[in-house]
């Protein structure tokens, strides 16, 4: 039986906007198209084998997604992510395929880095408050939970955070907790809005670009 | 991405519809290109993306050498507030262009409901809506589309209207219309000599009407040297006609979410009451080898897990099984499922879907239309109560457990009884349940669904007078009282909806400013009910000066002059005159299979033939 197998990709771009749902969906006939067979599962409603380690929200770009998945049969791993690279919609593009080795679970950190946009203020200014206002020693927000709204200090999952200004932005990049407890990037923002209007940008990007373990290592 | 765009997406519903760039969509170098299509369907993404013609188009349009045709969709409420707020105009999806930079604006147009729409893209895209506001050959708006066979309602707003099947028509015009812009042609000159040499063209600006002093239309004239009317393209020899296999697999889903093969077009059984049945004659069969090749072809290129075959009236395809046998031999080690939509309730039919139903068994759709046999003949929808019945006891001893019965109130000759008689072939069929379920205690869940008839151009029933929606309400709780059972589920439409209907397809050029004041005044997604206001569409006619009733409800003469009289579809006036007789009379007329009818449609083979399936 052919090993449990992951798959490192990235979406960017117009495929952005996808949202988990159909980015399964597109992974699924994508695999079709290449002629890699996925492993169904067994029962009255048979569904392909596959898990995203990271649900990716709407909006957000990645390039360092992960994806678990089993094929009927064994194939030659060097060659699957161009040949899937190939036949995907634009702005998803496989990276690496390999035995999926770590669980899951052992994915603790996520850098991500942000571009926040300010039409009319100034961006060093804004650079500086930004610093500032990260360093708090707590930051509680409101957020919305499976069960109503709930607070979240969002302090403690922002493990470093730099801001840089740049031309037409700021840069924000910064590590924060992927899981228990789960930070959206956006929440950097949603604080900022709730604590402080005056420096929350006009509009914000993030992008996730790696994975680590608990003490720091790249996650594969 | 245009900057502006990137911040709108995250705050709208469901973005993937206006970004573009899923697999297989059609990328050209715009260095190559010298004529670009900005291929509009004036509905959302999923609807229009769900549409087969435009399929089908957008593959034999960008065939074309240098020629680059893109999808354009409209969008949802929130996104065009959006759009309008920032500035944004109306773009096309694979390359993100507005579409005020295109040479030639199309518009596929399916349904009367979408008008306005049509309207609104032009507007977001900064296009004046009125072809005599457009001095200038480019940008040229044009549409084609089953609502086309009456032009009149849109005639103001578009400089050509495409009559039929598009897939030659369409080339020949662009490929004229290239010659147009390079030799610096007018407008009307280009306008002019496309209607002359194109076959299937109307250019409504060279069509002037003329009304008697009731408001009837007395004749719409020709500018001179032109036909009084415009026949209809077909494609003659379907099977060897260009299908797309390699079709745009949309990231997010749409409504259709599958690969489609086409097994034929026309119908034979000429249904009175069905436009599609009439305007798409003749029947023209694809062979069953082409299909079953055109469905793996598609498979392998989409990895879709779903494959449909369409046609007006799947059962009616002689080789049915054939090419039905051939895909599930693709199929089924795959798990790729197959469905079959349009099947008559007969036992052949009953057969196929056991074979390829073979797993899940949800509900059972039947259209028996009316409630009666004399209205079912009246309407010449060829079912039997007994094949319906029986069709139903099939499906119950195969394990079914859900039937839904549509029907139509409102038809010509409709009596109370009629209308009874659909409460009571409801309660055979929970009878039929019960006699023969196999799981009984799972229950059944019958569900009956009427909507009010819309008389349509070009089919026996265009004189026809539509009932007043006070009297289709009347219906609809006559109904209501006689539905006892209490497993059984009666819905129906609102007339509201039926009545603009029928007001827009059988319109003539004066119901355009309606369309306009509405477009101006409401919404524009009217086909949606989110969208919809009876009030507004009331509002326009008061506006305009339009009695809405004088086209919904009045009784045509039978030598009336009718807007859509402008178009031959192939099928003569007399022929349907006669069918209207006949249906006053509850004849059956035969299916074109069994006796040609000589309704005309077999005038339009270069090589006659007849008609089946």
């Amino acid at each position: 039986m052919p090993e449990k197998l992951r798959l490192r990709f990235s979406k960017t771009g117009r495929a952005v906007y996808l949202s988990h749902l159909d980015l399964m969906r597109t992974m699924q006939r994508a695999f079709l198209r290449a002629g890699y067979p996925l492993k169904y599962s067994e029962g009255f409603n048979p569904h392909p084998q596959i898990s995203i380690l990271l649900p990716l929200s709407v909006g957000c770009a990645s390039v360092c997604e992960l994806m678990d998945f089993q094929l009927v049969e064994d194939v030659d791993l060097a060659e699957l992510p161009t040949r899937l690279t190939a036949v995907m919609p634009e702005g998803i593009a496989a990276q690496e395929a390999y035995p999926a080795e770590i669980k899951s679970r052992f994915l603790k950190w996520l850098r991500v880095t942000g571009r926040y946009e300010y039409d009319t203020r100034d961006l060093a200014e804004m650079a500086e408050a930004l610093r500032v206002f990260y360093a708090r020693e707590s930051i509680v927000i409101t957020r919305k939970t499976k069960r109503g709204m709930g607070e979240m200090d969002i302090r403690p999952a922002i493990r470093e955070l730099t801001v840089t200004p740049e031309a037409g932005f700021v840069r924000i990049e910064a590590v924060i907790s992927a899981q228990e407890p789960t930070l959206n990037p956006e929440h950097l923002v949603t604080a900022l809005r709730q604590l402080d209007e005056t420096i929350a940008p006009d509009f914000a990007a993030f992008r996730r670009e790696e994975v680590y373990h608990e003490d720091g290592g790249v996650f594969r | 991405m245009d900057r502006r765009l990137e911040r709108i997406l995250p705050r709208v519903q469901k973005p993937a519809r206006y970004t573009g760039g899923e697999y297989n969509q059609i990328m050209k170098d715009k260095a190559d290109v010298d004529l670009r299509v900005a291929f509009c369907f004036p509905d959302l993404y999923e609807i229009g993306m769900s549409n087969i013609g435009m399929r089908i188009l957008y593959s034999t349009m960008n065939k074309l050498d240098g020629v680059w045709v893109e999808r354009v969709f409209a969008p949802w409420g929130d996104m065009e507030d959006e759009m309008r707020a920032s500035g944004i105009p109306l773009y096309a999806l694979e390359s993100g262009d507005p579409v005020s930079d295109f040479d030639v604006v199309a518009f596929s147009i399916g349904y009367e409901m979408a008008y306005t729409e049509v309207l609104n893209m032009l507007d977001i895209s900064g296009i004046p809506l009125r072809s005599a506001d457009r001095p200038d050959l480019v940008p040229l708006v044009i549409a084609g589309g089953t609502s086309c066979v009456n032009p009149e309602p849109m005639a103001p707003f578009l400089d050509l209207m495409i009559i039929g099947e598009g897939e030659e028509v369409n080339n020949e015009i662009l490929l004229l219309f290239r010659t147009a812009r390079d030799e610096g042609w007018s407008k009307e000159r280009f306008l002019r000599t496309a209607a002359e040499t194109i076959q299937g063209v109307y250019v409504p600006s060279l069509y002037t009407p003329e009304y008697n002093e009731d408001g009837t239309l007395s004749t719409i004239r020709p500018a001179e040297g032109l036909p009084a009317r415009v026949k209809k393209r077909i494609i003659q020899d379907l099977d060897a006609c260009e299908y797309p296999t390699s079709p745009i697999v949309p990231s997010t889903e749409i409504v259709h979410d599958r690969v489609n093969v086409e097994l034929f077009r026309g119908c034979i059984r000429g249904c009175r009451f069905c436009q599609a049945g009439y305007v798409y004659r003749p029947v023209r069969p694809r062979k069953p080898e082409t299909i079953i090749r055109q469905g793996i072809e598609s498979l392998k290129s989409t990895g879709y897990q779903e494959a449909t075959l369409l046609s007006l009236s799947s059962s009616d395809y002689r080789p049915l099984s054939d090419v039905c046998d051939g895909l599930l031999e693709y199929c089924e080690p795959r798990s790729i499922s197959l469905s079959l939509p349009s099947l008559r309730a007969d036992n052949f039919s009953m057969d196929i879907m056991s074979r390829l139903q073979k797993v899940r068994k949800g509900g059972l759709t039947f259209a028996p239309e009316a409630g009666t046999q004399r209205l079912r003949d009246a309407i010449n929808k060829n079912v039997r109560e007994e094949d319906l019945l029986h069709s139903c006891r099939v499906a119950f001893e195969g394990g079914w457990n859900g039937v839904k019965l549509y029907f139509m109130l409102g038809l010509p000759t409709e009596t109370d009884e009629d209308v009874i008689g659909i409460a009571e072939l409801g309660d055979q069929v929970l009878h039929t349940w019960r006699q023969y379920a196999k799981y009984k205690n799972r229950g059944v869940r019958i569900t009956i669904s009427t909507s009010c008839f819309v008389p349509k151009p070009h089919t026996p029933f265009q004189w026809e007078a539509q009932v007043t929606m006070d009297e289709y309400q009347r219906r609809v709780n006559l109904l209501r009282d006689h539905i006892k059972a209490r497993n059984t589920t009666y819905n129906w439409h609102d007339p509201d909806t039926s009545f603009v209907e029928a007001v827009l397809s059988r319109g003539d050029r004066r119901v355009a400013d309606v369309i306009e004041h509405v477009w101006r005044h409401a919404k524009p997604l009217q086909a949606w009910s989110d969208y919809f206001s009876f009030e507004a569409w009331m509002n326009a006619c008061k506006a305009a000066g339009v009695d809405p009733a004088f086209y919904a409800n009045r009784e045509r003469g039978k030598d009336e002059f009718m807007p859509w009289d402008v178009i031959d579809v192939s099928v003569t006036r007399r022929h349907l005159w006669h069918e209207r007789e006949q249906a006053y009379a509850a004849e059956l007329s035969p299916d074109c299979r069994k006796q040609c009818t000589g309704c005309g449609a077999l005038g339009l083979m270069t090589n006659g033939g007849c008609c089946d399936a």
